[in-house]
């Protein structure tokens, strides 16, 4: 009797949270984020909105004192405005991947309250190509480095 | 015998952290955070692998009853779990710098997650049933089922949009490492695989034991 309820409760607990992960990983990560175009396509102001593309060179506006950011994320055929208060991540840049999480507002423009950066599979040696990495690490290490 | 594999095992780590902090580069764009690389993916690489043994384990149990592929999917299912955990700790720690996040629920950091809990689950299983022989055979059809969850997970980059990049290996088409990335995760795949396996005789062992003195 003990026994088979154990069994039960465990297995309520683990099919509880199979059930939930399941169901968020369905709903929110089927479709993890939507295009700048399908945003454009039919923004509901208001709604919460994962938005991801490329940041558009030239478009990156940041006020270190008030910690204004602005940028313009494409996906190559349409753009969406964000406007951001906060510290962008250290991969975020012009010329690369984002995802922000945020809303539409109506006057047309996409307030975000997280930025993330999303990198690329690729992975580079620096410039000299040289296994300089032990000394950069050493000078990381003593605090001169980046 | 297990002796030596743990001894070989500690030099082949060894190895495995002078290559991925000294011989490795500094990556260009991500800078030494991205050493967490040499861990990261080696330890996804042992829950890949350790999950396939229970597979294989359990198919081989349920056709020949044989205590010692029940023995060997238990230790193995244990150590995958163990470096599934890490791989999610090791990710975490490399997202935050990078994406600016510790968690987000993309496809790939779901499926892990998914994939972290049915093996909990298949221990949890285990643990619960007291009778030996039932135990083993319902653990052998878990451990058979959840085996859908790896390619579950690797895919899960290429069959949806997720934060998470791309596979670099493991995946067609031209590499996107230079070469001293690339030997440097081989190595450290060498040192955690001989520590997977080095885990699992020393589990197997204890298990086997257990078995002998409870009979």
């Amino acid at each position: 009797m003990n026994r088979h309820r154990k069994f039960i409760v465990g297995g309520a607990v683990i099919a509880c949270a199979l059930a939930y992960m399941i169901y968020a990983g369905v709903t929110q990560s089927a479709v993890y984020f939507v295009t700048p175009g399908e945003l454009r396509a039919a923004p509901v102001p208001g709604k919460a909105y994962r938005l991801g593309g490329m940041v558009v060179p030239g478009s990156l506006r940041w006020e270190p004192r008030t910690l204004d950011l602005s940028f313009t994320l494409s996906d190559g055929t349409a753009t969406v405005p964000i406007r951001h208060k906060g510290t962008p991540p250290d991969l975020f840049g012009e010329g690369r991947g984002a995802v922000v999480e945020g809303s539409w507002v109506a006057d047309g423009y996409f307030r975000a309250t997280l930025i993330m950066a999303k990198h690329s599979e690729e992975y580079k040696a620096p410039h000299d190509a040289s296994a300089a990495g032990y000394k950069e690490l050493i000078k990381t290490l003593r605090g001169d480095g980046r | 015998m297990v002796r030596v594999l743990g001894a070989v095992t500690v030099v082949a780590l060894a190895a495995g952290l002078v290559a991925g902090l000294g011989l490795a580069p500094r990556e260009a764009t991500q800078g030494n955070v991205q050493r967490i690389m040499y861990l990261h993916v080696p330890s996804v690489w042992v829950a890949y692998l350790a999950f396939a043994v229970v597979f294989v384990a359990s198919i081989a149990y349920l056709a020949k009853r044989a205590e010692a592929a029940d023995q060997l999917a238990h230790a193995s299912a244990e150590v995958g779990v163990l470096f599934t955990g890490l791989t999610i700790a090791t990710g975490s720690i490399w997202g935050k710098p990078t994406w600016g996040t510790w968690w987000t629920w993309d496809a790939r950091l779901t499926s892990v997650s998914i994939l972290f809990v049915m093996y909990l689950g298949y221990l949890l299983l285990r643990g619960m049933i007291e009778d030996r022989e039932r135990g083993a055979r319902y653990a052998a059809v878990l451990g058979i089922v959840a085996a859908f969850n790896i390619p579950l997970v690797h895919f899960s980059v290429t069959w949806w949009r997720t934060l998470h990049q791309p596979p670099s290996l493991m995946k067609p088409g031209p590499g996107t490492m230079p070469p001293v990335i690339v030997a440097t995760l081989l190595v450290n795949f060498v040192a955690f695989s001989l520590l997977y396996a080095y885990f699992v005789a020393k589990r197997v062992r204890l298990l086997r034991r257990e078995a002998e003195a409870t009979s």
